[in-house]
């Protein structure tokens, strides 16, 4: 039993004594699930030579490949296929790996009970449990502490919902694949770290889950490391969080150096003690920002997310679609009090926000892999939900951040099960065409109909179509913006002489066009994918079929969820259906002061305004399903290898504007070359090697050379030495 | 007398160290060394005559060292001599290495 | 005559030319000494600075020492020098038997910072308590004779330091004989 010392503040908690004191079981849990798979792992799959996890011809699609070995050089004498074997310790994997997670979550569930019953959004002050001093280092006390609030109980059970659903999935998903225990260990370890994320009670716990799942993105994406493109990719999102994670951390230290402190709860109360919009709070939420950047892609840190797609796809649903690039949003709506007070910080995040939306879309219209499309639609979406927690409509961002990971999930998993089904078929005719490019792909309603509906569901609920969830938290985010616009602090900034309020219309109108161009490339992608005439060949398509239940079962709870997901946060002109602003009310105690200082004396939307702008959402929406339908005709295009390369315009959204290349050559190159000639050559070679190294034996041996001069044998010279020494001393006594 | 005796007993004394210095011939080192020590001994008899007889037994027991001392690394340059044939300092470089 | 008895502005004139003219003279004889090429002029010169010497010890009231500097310092030490510069047949002199003329001047330089060093050096006073009074070794010399003050000390205070000396020349008359000796296989 850990030793648990309660704050003193929380000593009279409603929720003392419930179930709530079992929080830190909820991170322990997948934690020993990686102990127990990683020991697991160390067995090889196989019998003899290289071990796991030299895992088939590294492609980076389908990890289902049954015909693995030969340019991998895993496996068997080369002979054949089925080198691969399933691991030895599958079954108990199957077992411990989801097993933890759903045990988890039933334990998170009964902890949100236990919460409601305790009077739910009426509890204030966070629930806080310590487990031992991290780091006590003069006026800085560190820690090891979990906050148990209304923020961190929904994102705890989105992470652990979630997760439990992609265990699931996972486990059909990866069946096949000679680093099954090992794949499930670092999940496991994943969801730890996303947990210890969301409860942390201060800003370096949170830093410790941050890292943590930025390792786990590491080593889940270079999953099947042995092709280096997966290894590279790997390499990329750890790299390029971790320029992001300079800026959080130089965020902590102002804080520490301006309130003293980096515990949540006295932050909260502290903050306000900063000057209004003062240079402090503005550096401060700017680096935060920065972080969040990095870790949940937004401009010009995005560049990892689609790289990270070849790992394998449920960690695509799990890292870059559910939680991990949530972290970011999450940290912001932590960090309320601070952002509410920085308007200046705030249009920051509004602007790059609504600019990766509209950007990262523009790029998805024109992508042909199907993850790559779904990768895009990520960053675009984050986009909406920074705008949602830059413009302080918190209750918006977090909104957005929970149906997005219902049907996000719900797509890259759909997307699993359709890639899943190619390589069946590819393997069965021995085809090494692209299982994962939408031109090789076509009509598959007919083959795979429960991902057919499935997806379309969430579809519907990305492009903002009423009554799916999606369409509630963006017309949230959208409506919040566009009031903000009119009136808040913000709209009363300025930033670079242009006032807030314009800024923030631009961001609006930014918005508004990403959501046409989602509604556009998402149609796109359906149309391409499950509609029209199959492209996939006359051989495979006897082998297309629905992937099993166990990855179809977690499908349809995601459908579900998708479909009934927007009832968390009902709108005021929807009150005849359910319950209005029930997440409203629920984080009221978390973000409501923050909320309430960004817009207070805003004047009443009037209720036409309202649906005005709602209908203009829909009617957007509406247009693009319609534009992708009428102007795509899935019946024109032709398998992969026989399409013609891009042209024009077209090529650079293919190209994805050309970013990576310019961040190449405007970043890497010459870092890379300064390094290579500087500082390797220059500096360790020269300076340390020749100098230090090198340098110090000459010393010596120059130092002992003339010592030696000295041990000439000559009686004469020892004469002379000896006088010369005597000189020296009867000197030291003549000046003394 | 005592400032003068002082005075010749030093420059005395620095003639035998440039002796020692300058000379290569093993023999007439060892002779500038003697001079060193006659030097020196005049310095005590010139003490004496202000602070007591003990410098003056002092220069008693310093001579009878010299004399030892001759003996012995007169034989040593006689043993020297014999095995190489020269009393030059330069050549004389066994120590050397 | 006693004319040390008496302080240095009463000491005669006679006294004090002779002090400074064999002063003079050791000096110039050590000089020579050190530029002789030959050795054997070399050694002669030297005794003659001994000379010189036990005339001076002789005129500081320390008779003794100046008889037993002629006895045993001219007439021993420099008799076996000269005894061994004769046995190795080295009286003409080698050509390279001293440095250049560029070591010769550093060691001149050498020198005379070491003169001026020992008179900085000697700025420094003892005490006035232990100064005897003047003309007190004169006293001594004529009350008791040239010997006696020095008898006395050797000993009674010195007594053990000249019993040890004693065994230090035994140690020095082995150590020249079995120097000296010549191997067996050696012999003629």
């Amino acid at each position: 039993m850990l030793p648990l010392l309660q704050a003193p503040a929380a000593a009279s908690h409603p929720l003392n004594g419930t179930a709530a004191e079992w929080l830190w079981a909820v991170p322990l849990l997948p934690l020993l699930g990686f102990l127990i798979n990683g020991v697991l792992s160390l067995f090889s799959a196989y019998r003899s030579g290289p071990a796991d996890p030299a895992a088939s011809h590294g492609d980076a699609h389908a990890t289902v490949d049954r015909h693995g070995h030969a340019e991998s050089g895993g496996g068997a004498a080369g002979d054949d296929h089925h080198a691969v074997r399933r691991h030895p310790f599958a079954l108990l994997v199957s077992i411990v790996g989801p097993g933890v997670l759903v045990l988890a979550f039933a334990l998170t569930v009964v902890i949100f009970f236990a919460m409601r019953a305790a009077g739910g959004s009426s509890i204030t002050a966070p629930f806080i449990q310590r487990y031992f001093s991290w780091m006590p280092v003069g006026d800085l006390q560190l820690s090891a502490s979990f906050q148990l609030d209304q923020l961190s109980m929904l994102m705890m059970l989105v992470v652990t919902g979630v997760g439990t659903l992609i265990h699931l999935f996972s486990v059909g998903y990866m069946q096949e694949d000679p680093g099954y225990p090992r794949y499930f260990a670092y999940l496991n370890l994943f969801v730890f770290f996303m947990l210890v994320l969301v409860l942390g009670a201060s800003y370096p716990v949170l830093f410790v889950g941050w890292e943590g799942v930025g390792v786990c993105s590491y080593l889940l994406v270079g999953f099947w490391f042995s092709d280096k493109v997966n290894a590279d990719a790997g390499k990329k999102a750890f790299l390029v969080n971790r320029i992001g994670d300079t800026g959080f951390l130089i965020a902590m230290f102002l804080l520490f150096a301006n309130l003293g402190t980096l515990d949540f709860a006295a932050i909260r109360s502290g903050a306000t003690a900063l000057a209004f919009g003062g240079p402090v709070v503005t550096a401060i939420c700017l680096f935060l920002f920065l972080g969040c950047a990095g870790k949940s892609a937004q401009i010009p840190l995005y560049i990892w997310l689609p790289d990270a797609m070849a790992g394998p796809t449920p960690v695509s649903a799990l890292i870059h679609a559910a939680t991990m690039v949530t972290a970011g949003v999450y940290l912001i709506a932590r960090s309320a009090v601070l952002f509410s007070m920085a308007p200046v910080a705030q249009i920051v995040v509004v602007m790059i926000g609504a600019l990766t939306a509209i950007f990262a879309a523009s790029i998805g219209l024109k992508q042909w892999d199907i993850k790559k499309v779904l990768a895009y639609s990520t960053v675009s979406q984050l986009g909406y939900m920074f705008v949602g927690v830059g413009s302080g409509a918190y209750v918006a961002g977090v909104f957005h951040l929970v149906t997005h990971a219902f049907f996000k999930a719900l797509l890259f998993l759909g997307s699993g099960s359709v890639i899943f089904a190619m390589h069946a078929a590819y393997h069965a005719t021995d085809n090494h065409d692209d299982a994962q490019d939408m031109r090789n792909m076509g009509g598959l309603r007919r083959y795979l109909p429960v991902t057919f509906v499935l997806m379309w569901i969430a579809t519907l609920a990305i492009s903002g179509i009423p009554p799916f969830s999606g369409f509630f938290s963006k017309d949230e985010i959208l409506g919040s913006l566009f009031e903000r616009a009119r009136y808040s602090t913000i709209a009363s900034a300025h930033l670079f002489g242009i006032p807030g309020s314009a800024w923030l219309y631009v961001a609006y109108a930014f918005g508004v066009i990403a959501a046409f161009m989602t509604a556009v490339y998402m149609t796109r992608m359906m149309l391409y994918t499950f509609h029209g005439p199959n492209r996939t060949g006359e051989g495979e398509r006897a082998h297309l079929g629905e992937a099993p239940w166990i990855m179809t079962g977690p499908l349809v709870v995601l459908g579900a969820l998708a479909l009934v997901g927007g009832w968390l946060n009902l709108p005021d002109f929807a009150s005849i259906v359910g319950p209005v602003g029930g997440l409203e009310h629920w984080l009221d105690p978390v973000v409501g002061d923050a909320t309430a200082r960004v817009v207070a004396g805003a004047p009443e939307t009037s209720s036409g305004l309202e649906y005005g702008l709602v209908g203009l959402a829909v009617l957007i929406a509406i247009a693009g399903i319609v534009t992708a339908v009428v102007a795509l005709k899935p019946a024109r295009l032709v398998p992969k290898r026989d399409a013609r390369p891009e042209e024009g315009f077209e090529k650079v959204l293919l190209n994805k504007y050309y970013v990576d290349e310019i961040y190449d050559a405007a970043i890497v190159q010459p870092v890379v070359d300064g390094s290579r000639g500087l500082l390797w050559r220059g500096i360790d070679k020269g300076l340390i090697d020749g100098v230090g190294v090198t340098g110090s034996t000459w010393l010596a041996r120059f130092v002992g050379w003339v010592g030696s001069q000295f041990q000439s044998g000559h009686l004469g010279t020892y004469a002379w030495v000896l006088t010369v020494g005597v000189l020296a001393v009867l000197g030291a006594f003549s000046i003394r | 007398m005592l400032a003068e005796a002082l005075f010749f007993s030093a420059v005395l004394f620095v003639i035998g160290v440039i002796g020692v210095l300058t000379r290569r011939n093993a023999i007439i080192v060892f002779m500038c060394v003697e001079l060193m020590l006659n030097a020196v001994n005049l310095t005590f008899i010139a003490f004496a005559q202000a602070y007591g007889a003990a410098g003056q037994v002092f220069v008693f027991f310093v001579m009878t060292v010299a004399a030892a001392e001759a003996a012995v690394g007169l034989a040593i340059i006689i043993a020297l001599f014999r095995h190489r044939q020269t009393v030059n300092l330069q050549n004389i470089n066994l120590l050397k290495g | 005559m006693q004319p040390s008895a008496m302080p240095h502005g009463t000491l005669s004139m006679w006294y004090i030319f002779h002090f400074y003219l064999f002063g003079a003279f050791a000096i110039v004889s050590a000089i020579l000494f050190v530029t002789r090429k030959s050795p054997v002029a070399a050694a002669l010169w030297l005794v003659s600075t001994m000379f010189c010497l036990a005339v001076l010890y002789v005129m500081l009231d320390a008779q003794f020492i100046g008889a037993i500097q002629v006895l045993v310092y001219a007439g021993a030490i420099m008799v076996v020098f000269l005894f061994v510069i004769m046995l190795l047949n080295l009286g003409q002199g080698v050509r390279n038997d001293a440095r250049g003329i560029g070591w010769k001047l550093v060691a001149g330089a050498i020198g005379i910072a070491l003169l001026v060093q020992v008179f900085a050096v000697t700025r420094a006073h003892t005490p006035a308590t232990l100064t005897l009074p003047q003309g007190f070794a004169a006293l001594q010399v004529a009350q008791t004779g040239a010997i006696a003050p020095i008898a006395a000390p050797l000993f009674n205070q010195y007594l053990l330091a000249f019993e040890v000396t004693s065994i230090l020349l035994l140690a020095a008359i082995v150590g020249a004989v079995v120097l000296g000796k010549q191997r067996e296989s050696n012999a003629r």
